[in-house]
């Protein structure tokens, strides 16, 4: 498989003279393209740091990143770095430049230099693809959160990028717009091939990803798909993480000795498995 | 208490007027305004009046609601209007109470000054309600546009002021919110001298202000994320474009130029 | 006893005549004991946040009355003053409204806001501090260099040191880490044990409400649309969907296992009581 992002021995400090804290320390991973990569940890693991390396904002103190093999220390590739790798921020009202939906889906096309016949067919497409066609004439401030992130997927999607990087594009978020973008994204990675990486903290939104990273202090603790990595209960604990309640509740029923797969996720696989020994 | 205030002022249409060339209602409006320096006598004037009120109908906003946006003057209206009253000294005495005396000149001098002040409003008001302050962004960097060989910042200022507007409901949206947060508190802001009302503004201005910053800062990145590296190779998905409409509009603009000065030489 | 806060056909309109106008509470009878923990649930817009406004005073119904003790709120200004004391309210992400230069001076806002003595406010602010988590060396730090965890837990402080008998709280734990949320919700439960005051808490995670609360309030569109404790609440899951709710992932697998046929109890809503009822199953119950 095609690899769209490799990071190679990356380190990243943080803060002045005295006061540094490194917030990489040596990581080294790569993404295939056309992936669904979910990356975890808590607050302050690094895993924020590490997002802003992929679309060059943040540059490599030592080690290298490439995407797409463009090495993004190279200051004559950054445009087209970011045209590779879109980015959505956490906060939705914070990413939103025009006050107009369309507008703001334009701004990228419109800061390459697109011809002006082509920037439409590929703004409507980019809000039909998120489900915000409808709303392209509505401003911003009376949209609800998870359709202004929607706004802001789409607004990286007029620009046809491989791979979208979306730090905690859901943190801000209630239930329902968290599973708008959840899905949205879903999509997108299903339909178009495009490359996710999810920044978050919400074990649920990891389940359906093909592979999980997480991260504590700075390092890589665990790497493999959902199933694999949220067996290991005990470790992310010991990462200030928690595990999803099903999983909870499987772990427990295993110390009472009854011998259940940890890697039941869903609620209709954990439902089952204790079914099986309970019935 | 900021939730009352409505922003832009603009009342979407899609009527002759809303549907110009914001390029041509912004040099039709300047226009108007210079041409109404130079409007002097009845007839001027009511050629002024008739024109603007071509333009309003056909723009189908209420007289009311125009007239209403001119309430926060009124006051100033009213003073001038008095002011040169009876201070217009002439040859026909009207009337004369005590000191002051009241010439058939004054009468007229205040009645064009007052009728000058309501049309400059009125002909503003038609243009921020017709026109979407974005429209008028772009309009204002479209013909600011020749002034780049001059190394004026066009489309940084253009870029500034879009921006303003995009993030003038969510600072309202947070003053209010930061308000009740400190009422909560126990902050207030409604009594007490003007010192100590200054004061109390702290526990707002301060959280506002580190808020703004904050949002810039991630609007920055934001931006840059997505590719900004300023106005230089950039493109517009709307372009400007002058229909015949415009056009006709603009000759309508020379001929009332025309007219006024010819009136002002005739009158 | 009268109950120490309470709702009389209250009714918010917004922007009434316009053509913008929209109810957003509509006639909610609500009323909340001493020593209650309460969680309103209730999706965004249902109407739960401008409810809230009205138990201090901060918004005035276009309808209806609010009680505190049995007396009216709007009775006079006096009395909706004194009610932002008692009926403390942490607004969602509080940390945005910290403005003092020092973490103690922020905390010390409302309890001087309240006119009390020096040795009074310096008692509240390290007894509210306390509560939080946040240490006394920390009192001369600046707010803006704390992190985001401690700037909420400094903010939620602030109004604990007006020392409320009702402590309401809008979503105090979004956007934070799994951690973060266990830490507030940790220091919510210590200050509601610590002596008979009522905790009013807002949130969408039906996960963390349902451990710590005793009664369950869901709002929708602008009336109370369920009341009860997270049994009863939880145990109408068809209901919750139907307002756009989650239900429990716990729950959600009991009632799996329930239509499958195993004899087990489906409205329980956390791990623990969910391994209880299994185990019952295998005659292990007694143990837990």
């Amino acid at each position: 498989m095609n690899v769209i992002i490799k990071a190679e021995n990356v380190d990243h400090w943080y803060g002045e003279d005295d006061n540094r804290t490194r917030a990489l320390k040596d990581i080294s991973l790569e993404i295939d393209e056309g992936s669904f990569v979910a990356v975890l940890g808590h607050n302050g693991s690094g895993k924020s740091t590490l997002a802003k390396h992929f679309n060059a904002i943040l540059t490599p103190e030592l080690g290298k990143i490439y995407v797409a093999g463009m090495d993004t220390s190279d200051k004559d590739l950054v445009i087209d770095i970011r045209r590779t790798v879109g980015m959505v921020f956490q906060n939705p009202d914070n990413q939103i430049v025009a006050s107009v939906v369309e507008d703001d889906v334009a701004f990228g096309p419109e800061n390459i230099g697109m011809e002006q016949s082509q920037i439409r067919p590929r703004v409507d497409a980019a809000l039909m693809s998120v489900g915000m066609y409808e709303m392209r004439e509505h401003a911003p401030h009376m949209l609800s959160g998870g359709q202004k992130q929607r706004v802001a997927i789409a607004g990286v999607i007029a620009m046809r990028p491989r791979c979208i990087v979306l730090d905690e594009p859901t943190a801000m978020l209630d239930p329902s717009g968290r599973r708008e973008v959840i899905n949205t994204i879903h999509r997108l990675n299903r339909d178009y091939g495009i490359t996710i990486i999810l920044i978050t903290h919400h074990m649920n939104e990891t389940v359906g990803a093909d592979r999980l990273i997480v991260m504590s202090d700075g390092e890589i603790i665990a790497d493999g798909s959902p199933k694999s990595v949220f067996t290991r209960v005990d470790m992310l604990r010991r990462a200030g993480l928690s595990v999803p309640d099903t999983t909870q509740l499987i772990y427990l029923l295993r110390q009472e000795g009854f011998d259940l797969p940890l890697d039941a996720l869903t609620v209709d696989e954990c439902a089952a498995a204790i079914y099986k020994k309970f019935a | 208490m900021f939730k009352d205030i409505t922003m832009g002022q603009y009342f979407p249409g899609n009527t002759l007027i809303h549907r110009l060339d914001p390029r041509t209602k912004l040099v039709l409006t300047l226009l108007y305004i210079i041409v109404l320096f130079l409007a002097k006598g009845i007839w001027s004037y009511a050629v002024m009046l008739a024109f603007l009120s071509v333009c309003v109908i056909l723009s189908r906003i209420k007289l009311s609601v125009l007239l209403s946006g001119a309430k926060p003057i009124v006051f100033i209206i009213i003073i001038t209007g008095i002011l040169n009253l009876f201070y217009t000294k002439g040859e026909h005495l009207l009337f004369r109470v005590w000191r002051i005396s009241v010439y058939l000149e004054g009468l007229q001098t205040a009645g064009f000054l007052i009728l000058r002040i309501l049309l400059l409003i009125c002909c503003t008001l038609l243009l921020t309600y017709t026109t979407s302050p974005l429209q008028l962004t772009d309009a204002m960097e479209a013909l600011l546009n020749p002034l780049k060989k001059l190394r004026f910042p066009v489309h940084e200022l253009s870029m500034m002021m879009s921006i303003a507007l995009r993030f003038i409901p969510t600072l309202i949206k947070e003053t209010d919110k930061i308000m009740s947060a400190q009422k909560a508190r126990g902050a207030d802001f409604e009594t007490g001298s003007l010192r100590q009302r200054a004061k109390a503004l702290l526990p707002l201005l301060i959280p506002l202000f580190v808020g703004a910053f904050r949002r810039a800062d991630e609007l920055a990145t934001a931006m840059e994320s997505r590719c900004y590296h300023g106005g230089e190779g950039r493109t517009k998905m709307k372009q400007l474009r002058m229909a015949a409409a415009d056009w006709a509009a603009l000759v309508s603009g020379a001929a009332l130029t025309v007219a006024v000065v010819l009136l002002r030489r005739a009158g | 006893m009268a109950p120490v806060i309470q709702t009389v056909n209250l009714t918010h309109v917004y922007s009434p005549g316009t053509p913008f106008e929209q109810t957003a509470v509509d006639n909610v009878d609500f009323a909340a004991e001493r020593g209650e923990f309460i969680g309103i649930i209730g999706h965004t817009g249902s109407g739960k946040s401008t409810f809230i406004q009205h138990l201090n005073g901060l918004l005035k119904p276009s309808s209806g009355r609010v009680l505190f003790n049995g007396e009216d709120i709007f009775a006079s200004k006096q009395k909706t003053r004194e009610t932002r004391f008692k009926v403390g309210l942490v607004f969602q992400y509080p940390e945005y409204q910290l403005f003092e230069e020092t973490v103690y001076r922020d905390i010390a806002f409302g309890p001087k806001n309240m006119g009390l003595s020096d040795e009074e406010i310096d008692r509240r602010v390290r007894d509210a501090a306390g509560f939080v988590d946040i240490s006394e060396d920390q009192f001369e730090k600046s707010p803006f260099d704390l992190s985001g965890g401690q700037k909420r837990r400094v903010a939620i402080a602030g109004v604990i040191a007006m020392k409320p008998d009702v402590l309401i709280l809008d979503e105090p734990t979004a956007g934070l880490d799994p951690m973060g949320r266990e830490e507030i919700i940790g220091n919510i439960v210590r200050y509601h044990n610590s002596g008979e005051n009522t905790v009013i808490f807002i949130t969408h995670s039906m996960e963390d409400i349902a451990r710590i609360a005793g009664r369950l309030v869901v709002f929708s569109k602008g009336r109370i649309f369920m009341d009860g404790t997270p049994k009863e609440v939880f145990s109408r899951a068809e209901d919750l969907r139907s307002v756009g709710l989650d239900v429990p992932d716990i729950t959600l697998v009991m009632m799996k296992l329930k239509k499958l046929g195993l004899p087990v109890d489906d409205s329980v809503y956390t791990v623990e009581q969910a391994k209880a009822e299994l185990l019952k199953l295998k005659g292990r119950g007694k143990d837990v």
